[in-house]
């Protein structure tokens, strides 16, 4: 039982909950993952860490309610317990000075890549940010993300706040008007296959975070198989970073849309 | 079980007036006992366990049946050598308390292995019976009734635990192997703690294992034992992930066992393989036994009306058999071999026969085609036919050129295997792994490289079964035993 210490809105449908995982929060790496079950019924959700307090003990997750099982955990108040929460799981995204990083997010893809942000930043990187969502209401951690980037670009596809158009807008803007030596995306799924094709262009090297559907997280069940280089990997073990120019993004959308 | 012990327990007086009160003749005239099973079209409909089990009138006359041999190979053939005439023969004279603690003098779990060990290729393969033609003593059948009987009778003495020794170890998974070590060194002493990966406690035997072969409840009765005896379980722990090797150290652990199973499912790598409702028997088998999907569960799982299962293990005849009870009209086992080549135990594939599932042996998938949607809507099997034989020895399947049949099905379960999951031992720095991803060890003592560090089960042998994976565990806690001891002395 993990218990849930605070809780704030993002938006309607965005949650962020700080849990108590006294371990993970020692253990976690940037990119790292964990498994939480809500209910002794629960189904096991992967969601990925966007922060951990090593004192407090905790790790912060921010889930997007969109089927049963989150809305479920979306609803838990500070007090409440999670019925289990097991992690780090995956491989941390690999750290360097590569020089400039592009880090591109869209909706809650923003959370998993804010502690990515700060460790490119920490390397010594100059560490640009192009933060996308629908409206206003759905960019987050926008403060956070300043504070460990040199530049941030805010995208809205209504225009309502920032610059209306894409994250690619955003992206490409980046890239014609500076050297970018490295680009990590985390978003929808469709949102990276544009970021991916469009940095392929520019021959970018990018990694993409993968949401794939897991059971296990460990390696057991093998639904979170992926097409990486004509290889099926798994995004649970070998993941969820992947060289993004290497993703079959289709055979990943279609597994996500039909996978129920 | 050393032979003398054999011996000297075959010598005891009520054990030579037993086997003098009925002769030979009259023993083996007796027919083999048969096991009461839920009928076929009822037990489909639900997860009830489909044997039933034998009642204690049957189990004496069939334990009546076994000739107290002189030189009993069945001990030979069993992989950890219980004592099997001497818990028959209690059986024979009603002391089923005693059957049951003869059992668990070499089986920690005998409820289980009752259940789930292919007897048929061990112990009762060995029976004397067979030499003179006669079906084998149900030496499974019985191990089961007394295991249940002291379940469900309360007739569990109390295990002797030797007085606290303050020495702590660790165990890395909470399947049947990692189970047998933890109960034996808590007996020895020892402080237990049981990390476990997943929230459930039981590895493959919750996991993998359906309800309707082995309840829950069986397990979870081993498993309540154990904690009674002190051993702690801590679920949620990926040992490698949550915390280290080195962890284990900082926390005062002076000897680990590993028993992480082998979790980690094989594919074809055959086009298609990648589409909706193409998935491991892993998958399938996890999301309804352990996340109980379709039985009141969050987990959702896909069904369908024709489902085809790819492989002829045991693990295959249990996504049949699950696939059924989920409501599939049509189930079809599609194996490259014939069924005479099949690994699964003969029982599953016999149950498996009378509910219906379509044996399609000979065949094996080359492609599936997927609707526009990416869901799979037919699998395309090549005919095979056998050739000569491979290094299992078994004749080997070749192609029969251009025989390829197309068959609409909605859901695929692949079980053609598992490999060693690699995750913990990649995380021990400088431990011995071999090309399988298997960790190395003494096979006598079960050590491996890293010297308070010992493996057993699927993680050493990549795929084999409960009653070996426990073999394993009983083997590793009596040497880790010795060297703790010979350490603080």
């Amino acid at each position: 039982m993990n218990k849930i210490v605070s809780k704030e809105q993002f938006s309607a449908n965005v949650t962020k909950l700080v849990v108590e995982a006294p371990l993970i929060a020692k253990a976690r790496r940037a990119g790292h993952f964990v498994i939480v079950r809500c209910g002794e019924k629960g189904e096991r959700i992967p969601l990925t860490i966007a922060d951990s307090d090593v004192q407090q003990g905790t790790i912060t997750l921010v889930i997007q309610a969109v089927g049963d099982s989150t809305k479920k955990i979306c609803a838990l108040e500070p007090g409440d317990c999670l019925t289990d929460v097991v992690g780090p799981l995956g491989q941390a995204t690999h750290i360097q000075n590569y020089g400039t990083v592009l880090c591109c997010g869209g909706g809650v893809g923003v959370a998993p890549l804010l502690p990515i942000i700060r460790a490119m930043k920490a390397a010594g990187n100059r560490v640009v940010s192009v933060l996308a969502g629908r409206t206003k209401d759905l960019i987050i951690l926008e403060k956070e993300v300043r504070e460990s980037s040199d530049d941030v670009i805010i995208m809205t596809d209504d225009g309502s706040y920032g610059k209306q158009g894409l994250v690619t807008a955003g992206v490409e803007e980046v890239i014609k008007r500076e050297k970018v030596d490295y680009c990590v995306t985390i978003g929808p799924a469709i949102m990276m296959k544009f970021v991916a094709k469009l940095t392929k262009q520019y021959d970018v090297p990018t990694e993409a975070s993968l949401n794939a559907i897991m059971v296990d997280g460990t390696g057991m069940c093998g639904a979170c198989r992926v097409t990486v280089g004509g290889k099926t990997r798994f995004v649970c073990v070998e993941g969820p970073e992947f060289d993004a120019h290497q993703i079959d993004f289709d055979e990943l959308m279609m597994r996500l849309r039909g996978a129920q | 079980m050393e032979t003398n012990d054999i011996n000297a327990a075959r010598n005891e007086q009520w054990r030579v007036d037993l086997r003098n009160s009925k002769s030979p003749k009259e023993r083996t005239a007796l027919p083999r006992v048969e096991m009461p099973q839920l009928d076929p079209a009822y037990r489909i409909t639900c997860n009830e366990e489909v044997n039933q089990g034998i009642s204690a009138e049957q189990a004496v006359v069939e334990a009546s049946r076994c000739l107290d041999c002189a030189n009993p190979q069945c001990v030979t053939g069993c992989p950890v050598n219980i004592n099997i005439p001497k818990f028959i023969k209690n059986i024979e004279r009603g002391n089923f308390a005693e059957a049951a603690a003869t059992l668990k003098e070499t089986s920690s779990l005998p409820a289980v292995c009752g259940r789930v060990c292919p007897q048929e290729k061990q112990c009762e393969s060995k029976c004397i019976h067979l030499k003179m033609k006669h079906p084998a003593v149900a030496i499974g059948y019985l191990e089961r009734f007394a295991a249940d009987w002291q379940r469900e009778n309360g007739a569990a003495e109390t295990p002797q635990i030797a007085p606290k020794n303050g020495i702590k170890v660790a165990v890395i998974g909470s399947g049947p192997s990692g189970l047998s070590f933890a109960g034996d060194m808590i007996k020895r002493g020892y402080d237990v703690t049981v990390f476990e990966a997943l929230h459930e406690i039981g590895g493959v035997l919750k996991y993998g294992i359906p309800e309707f072969r082995l309840p829950n409840s069986i397990v979870d009765f081993e498993i309540d034992g154990l904690r009674k005896m002190g051993v702690e379980f801590v679920k949620d722990c990926l040992v490698g992930k949550t915390i280290t090797y080195d962890t284990l150290h900082e926390m005062g652990f002076k000897g680990v066992f590993v028993g992480s199973g082998a979790g980690f499912p094989r594919f074809m790598d055959i086009p298609g393989e990648n589409l909706n409702g193409v998935m491991s028997s892993n998958e399938y088998l996890t999301r309804i036994n352990l996340m109980g999907a379709g039985r009141g569960g969050d987990t959702p799982v896909l069904t369908g009306k024709t489902i085809a299962v790819i492989g002829g293990g045991n693990t295959a005849m249990d996504s049949t058999r699950t696939a059924k009870r989920m409501g599939a009209e049509r189930v079809i086992l599609v194996y490259r071999r014939s069924e005479e080549e099949m690994p699964a135990r003969l029982e599953e594939v016999g149950h498996a026969k009378e509910e219906g599932i379509e044996f399609k042996t000979l065949h094996n998938p080359v492609e599936y085609i997927g609707d526009e949607k990416g869901r799979v809507v037919a699998m395309r099997v090549q005919r095979m036919e056998l050739g000569e034989p491979d290094a299992s020895g078994r004749r080997k399947p070749v192609p029969v050129e251009g025989a390829i049949e197309e068959i609409p099905v909605d859901l695929v379960i692949v079980a053609v295997g598992v490999s060693p999951n690699q995750l913990v031992p990649r995380s021990i720095d400088g431990l011995e792994i071999s090309k399988r991803n298997t960790i190395v060890v003494n096979e006598e003592t079960m050590q491996s490289n890293v010297s308070d560090l010992y493996a057993g089960g699927d993680i050493v042998r990549g795929g084999a079964t409960v009653i070996l994976a426990m073999g394993d565990g009983r083997r590793a806690a009596l040497n880790m035993h010795e060297q703790l001891s010979s350490a603080s002395n």
